[in-house]
C-alpha cells in the first residue's frame, strides 16, 4: 500500500550482476554459485594452494577498518594481493568521524585517490549500505562488516568450506550456536544457507542471544544443545564477547561453557562426521573445548585459507562485471554514433 | 479589512458544519457563515472558492521550530511558514530548545518570535522538570504566566519514579495539563529499531514495545493518583493503544495522539536503512500500525501530530543508527491525515477535527475552529488538484522526510492567519 518506489538493488548493476557486496538480502542462488564456482578456480587441487593472478592489476584497493580486526584485514590483503592490485590498508578511529559531513568527507577524499574498491568494516549495521548509496558510480563497496548485520564474505567462506568438505549444502542440517543476536556472521550466513536450501537452520543459545523475531529468519530455535545438536551436519560456533556479562545477558563464562560450550561429549549428538566451524578468534573454554578445536572434526584453520579465496572470488566477480558493463555501453554508444550516422548521410 | 470567501464547501467539525457557504471575514474574525451578506459587510477582497474546500487551520500539538539553539534545522520564521503551507496555523513546539524552555525568559522569547514571523499561532511547551533533567521541578506556575499551554519532558522522561509523582501532583495543584511521552530509558537501550522483523534482519538495536508500555503503565498509575490532565504523546504499538482504551473506561480524564508517519510507515520501510525512515519512537510492526489506526477510528486517539523535526543534512548523512531521529513533518501533516480519508478509515469530517479541534480541545486554545468570533485561521483546498512532495521543494529547514515522491490529492491552495492570506500555492 506504500506509494514508495522500491529501491533498486543498490549491489546490482544494470545488468543484474554484482556491483558491490553488501549483503546476501536481495541476491539470488546463482549469485552465490557463481561466487563459490569462481573461488573454487583459484584453489590449486592438487596442493591446495592458492593461485596468484593477474586479474586485478593496476586496480587500487582501500582497506577502510573503522573497527579493529586482524584476521579479517588480513585475508583480505592476502586476497588483494593475490589478485595483484595495488592495496592500502587505513585504520580510521570512529571518533575521528563522528560528524556525517566529516565521514562522507573521508570516503570522498579517498575516492579522489583513485580508489576502485573500498573494503569497508564498521561498527554501525548498515554502514556499507550507507558508503555505497553515496561512493562515485565507478567505485565498489565489499564488506567486512557492518554492526550487527552482516558480514557477507565470511558467510560465503563457510558456504564453500561446507560445500568443499560436506557436499550439496541442500541435504545437510546446520546448528549456529551462541550469540545470535549480536552476530553480523549468524546473520549472513543463516542467509546463506536459506539461499542455497539447506534443509533445516538450527540456531542454540539462550533466550537474551537470540534475536526477537527469529521467525523472520526461517530458523528453528535451540535453548538446549542435546536436542539442538541432534543429527546435524554442521555445527558452526559464534565467538561470545566478554561485554554480554556486562549487559546482563549471561550470568558467566563458566555457566555459559557448561551450557553451550562445545565439547567432545556434547559434539557426539551430532551426526557422525559432523564439521565444527568457527568464524574465529575462537575462545578456549568458553565457546568451544581445546580437544574439539583441535579435533579431527574442526575445520576452522581450512575456513581461514578458503576465506582468501572466497574473497578473491567476490572481488575479481565485481571487477570483472563492471569491465562487461563498460564495454556493453560502449557498443551501444559506437551503435548509437553509427546509426546517428547513418541516417544523416541519407 | 473584510474578506470574503465565497461558495466554499466548509467543513468544520467544531459546528457538524459540512455545506457549500461563504465565509464572511472581519478584522481578522470570523463574523458569519451564512448565504446573505451580514448587515453592513462590504468585502475588500472577495475570495471565489467555488468547488473548494474550506477548512479550520491545523493545530500541531508537537512540533520543533528550531528556535532557540543550533540542535534543530530552521528558524521560527522558516518553520511557520512551512507550517501555514501544509495548513498548520497553531503549532506547539516541546520544551527541548536550547536553552530548555524552563524559564519565563525563553517561553516568551519563543513567543515573541512568532509574533514577529506573524505567520502562525507559536505555543511553547513548559519543561515539566529543571533542564528536562528529570531532578527538580521546574517553576511551572510561571511558566504557566509565560504563556506555556501545558508541561512535558519532550523525548526526556522523568526517571525517577518519586520525582514524577511529584512532578504530576504538583502540575495538577496549578491546573496544568502534562503532555507525557512514555519510553523507559533502559529498555529502549541503545536501541534504533522496533524489536521486530527488521531489526532482526538487519541487526539494528533494537527497541522492545515494552520500553513504552512499562513507562506507559507507570504514568497512567501515577496520574490517576495525582488527578492531573494528561495527554500521551506519541504512541506507537497496539498495546498502548489497549492500555490507554482501558484508562479511558476507567474514566480517567486522559487523552492521547500519534504521530501521523506512525500510520503510514511500519517497520518494513527500515529495510534498506533509510535514515529518513529513522524515528523516535521506533516505527513498529504492521500490526501495531493497524492498532492505531483502529484507535483513530474508534476515537481512543484524540489527535494527530507531525512531531516535525526539522533536521540538516549532516543529521541525516550517517548509516541508520548514527543519524538523529527525526521526520520534517509540518508540510504533510494534512495531506497525509486526508489519506486517511481515501483509505476508508475514517470520513473527512473526523479527519480534520483529529488536527484541528481536538488538539485545540485538549491545549485549551482558541483554535481549530470557524465558529463566529474565532480568530479567522483557516485553510482552503483543492481537492481536484493533485501534487508530488519534491524533498527539495519544501520549505521547512529540514528536508528529512521519508515521503519524498509521494502523491497526495487535495492541496494546499491558500491558507488564511488571522484573516490575512500567508500562504498562496501560486503566489501572485
Amino acid at each position: 500500500m506504500s506509494p514508495r518506489l522500491s529501491s533498486p538493488n543498490l549491489q546490482l548493476n544494470e545488468q543484474g550482476k554484482l556491483k558491490h557486496f553488501l549483503s546476501l538480502e536481495g541476491l539470488k542462488p546463482h549469485h552465490l554459485t557463481e561466487i563459490l564456482d569462481t573461488a573454487e578456480s583459484f584453489i590449486n587441487p592438487q596442493t591446495n594452494e592458492i593461485r596468484k593472478v593477474p586479474l586485478l592489476r593496476g586496480k587500487t584497493i582501500m582497506n577502510l577498518f573503522f573497527e579493529p580486526s586482524t584476521r579479517t584485514l588480513t585475508t583480505f590483503e592476502i586476497a588483494e594481493k593475490r589478485l595483484s592490485a595495488d592495496v592500502l590498508n587505513l585504520n580510521i578511529s570512529t571518533s575521528a568521524t563522528k560528524k556525517g559531513e566529516s565521514l562522507l568527507d573521508t570516503l570522498w577524499n579517498l575516492e579522489s585517490m583513485q580508489a576502485d574498491m573500498f573494503v569497508i568494516r564498521h561498527a554501525e549495521s548498515g554502514a556499507a549500505h550507507f558508503f555505497a548509496r553515496h561512493v562515485a558510480p565507478h567505485v565498489h563497496v565489499m564488506n567486512a562488516g557492518d554492526g550487527q548485520h552482516a558480514h557477507p564474505t565470511q558467510a560465503m567462506l563457510d558456504m564453500f568450506t561446507i560445500r568443499k568438505l560436506k557436499g550439496d549444502i541442500f541435504d545437510l542440517k546446520v546448528a549456529i550456536v551462541g550469540d545470535i543476536l549480536h552476530s553480523r556472521v549468524a546473520r549472513s550466513q543463516i542467509q546463506a544457507l536459506s539461499m542455497l536450501e539447506a534443509r533445516e537452520i538450527r540456531v542454540i543459545g539462550p533466550k537474551t542471544l537470540i534475536p526477537p523475531f527469529p521467525e523472520a529468519l526461517g530458523v528453528h530455535v535451540y535453548h538446549d544443545m542435546k536436542s539442538g545438536l541432534e543429527d546435524v551436519d554442521v555445527v558452526i560456533m559464534l565467538r561470545l564477547q566478554s561485554e554480554r556479562m556486562k549487559g546482563a545477558l549471561l550470568p558467566s563464562e563458566k555457566e555459559y561453557f557448561n551450557l553451550y560450550g562445545l565439547t567432545e561429549q556434547r559434539l557426539a549428538f551430532a551426526k557422525p562426521g559432523a564439521i565444527v566451524m568457527h568464524p574465529g578468534p575462537i575462545n578456549r573454554g568458553v565457546e568451544i573445548d581445546s580437544a574439539v578445536a583441535d579435533g579431527a572434526q574442526s575445520v576452522i584453520l581450512q575456513q581461514v585459507t578458503y576465506g582468501i579465496a572466497v574473497r578473491m572470488a567476490v572481488m575479481a566477480i565485481i571487477m570483472s562485471n563492471a569491465a562487461q558493463l563498460a564495454q556493453s555501453q560502449n557498443e551501444t554508444a559506437l551503435a548509437d554514433t553509427l546509426e546517428k550516422a547513418e541516417r544523416e548521410a541519407q | 479589512m473584510n474578506i470574503l470567501i465565497e461558495q466554499a464547501r466548509i467543513i468544520d467539525p467544531s459546528q457538524q458544519l459540512d455545506k457549500v457557504s461563504n465565509l464572511y471575514i472581519s478584522r481578522g474574525h470570523v463574523m458569519a457563515i451564512s448565504d446573505q451578506t451580514p448587515e453592513g459587510f462590504i468585502a475588500d477582497q472577495v475570495i471565489n472558492a467555488k468547488g473548494k474546500w474550506l477548512i479550520p487551520g491545523l493545530v500541531d500539538m508537537r512540533a520543533r521550530l528550531g528556535e532557540p539553539g543550533k540542535k534543530f534545522a530552521g528558524s521560527i520564521a522558516s518553520e511557520t511558514k512551512a507550517a501555514v503551507a501544509g495548513g498548520i496555523t497553531s503549532l506547539c513546539c516541546p520544551p527541548d530548545t536550547d536553552p530548555v524552555t524552563d524559564t519565563q525568559a525563553v517561553a516568551e522569547l519563543i513567543q515573541r518570535r512568532g509574533r514577529q514571523a506573524a505567520t502562525a499561532f507559536v505555543l511553547p511547551t513548559g519543561a515539566l522538570t529543571k533542564g528536562l533533567e528529570g531532578k527538580l521541578l521546574s517553576n511551572m506556575h510561571s511558566l504557566k504566566q509565560g504563556g506555556c499551554v501545558a508541561l512535558s519532558q519532550a523525548n526526556q522522561p522523568v526517571e525517577n519514579p518519586l520525582v514524577m509523582k511529584n512532578a504530576l501532583d504538583y502540575a495538577s495543584s496549578q491546573d496544568l495539563l502534562v503532555i507525557l511521552r512514555c519510553e523507559d530509558q533502559e529498555l529502549k537501550n541503545n536501541g534504533v529499531a522496533h524489536a521486530g522483523m527488521v531489526s532482526t534482519r538487519l541487526g539494528l538495536p533494537n527497541i522492545p514495545t515494552s520500553a513504552e508500555t512499562i513507562a506507559l503503565a507507570r504514568d497512567l498509575i501515577l496520574v490517576e493518583e495525582s488527578g492531573v490532565r494528561a495527554h500521551f504523546s506519541q504512541l506507537s504499538c497496539a498495546r498502548s493503544v489497549e492500555m490507554i482504551a482501558q484508562a479511558k473506561q476507567r474514566g480517567l480524564p486522559i487523552t492521547c495522539d500519534v504521530a501521523i508517519h506512525q500510520l503510514h510507515l511500519t517497520e518494513m520501510d527500515v529495510m534498506d536503512f533509510d535514515p529518513f525512515t529513522h524515528v523516535s519512537p521506533p516505527l513498529r510492526s504492521q500490526a501495531d500500525r493497524d492498532a492505531l489506526r483502529m484507535g483513530v477510528k474508534t476515537g481512543i486517539i484524540d489527535a494527530i501530530v507531525s512531531d516535525h523535526t526539522p533536521l540538516g543534512r549532516d543529521d541525516k548523512a550517517l548509516p541508520f543508527g548514527e543519524s538523529t531521529p527525526g521526520i520534517s513533518g509540518l508540510e504533510t501533516l494534512l495531506a497525509l491525515t486526508l489519506r486517511l480519508v481515501e483509505d476508508g478509515l475514517i470520513d473527512l469530517s473526523q479527519a480534520i477535527k483529529l488536527v484541528s479541534q481536538q488538539p485545540a480541545d485538549i491545549l485549551g486554545i482558541h483554535a481549530g475552529s470557524l465558529a463566529v468570533g474565532y480568530s479567522a485561521d483557516c485553510v482552503l483546498i483543492d481537492p481536484e488538484s493533485y501534487w508530488t512532495l519534491d524533498r527539495k521543494q519544501m520549505l521547512s529547514g529540514g528536508k528529512n522526510t521519508p515521503f519524498n515522491g509521494w502523491e497526495f490529492n487535495a492541496q494546499v491552495e491558500m491558507t488564511l492567519f488571522q484573516g490575512r492570506p500567508v500562504y498562496r500555492v501560486n503566489p501572485v
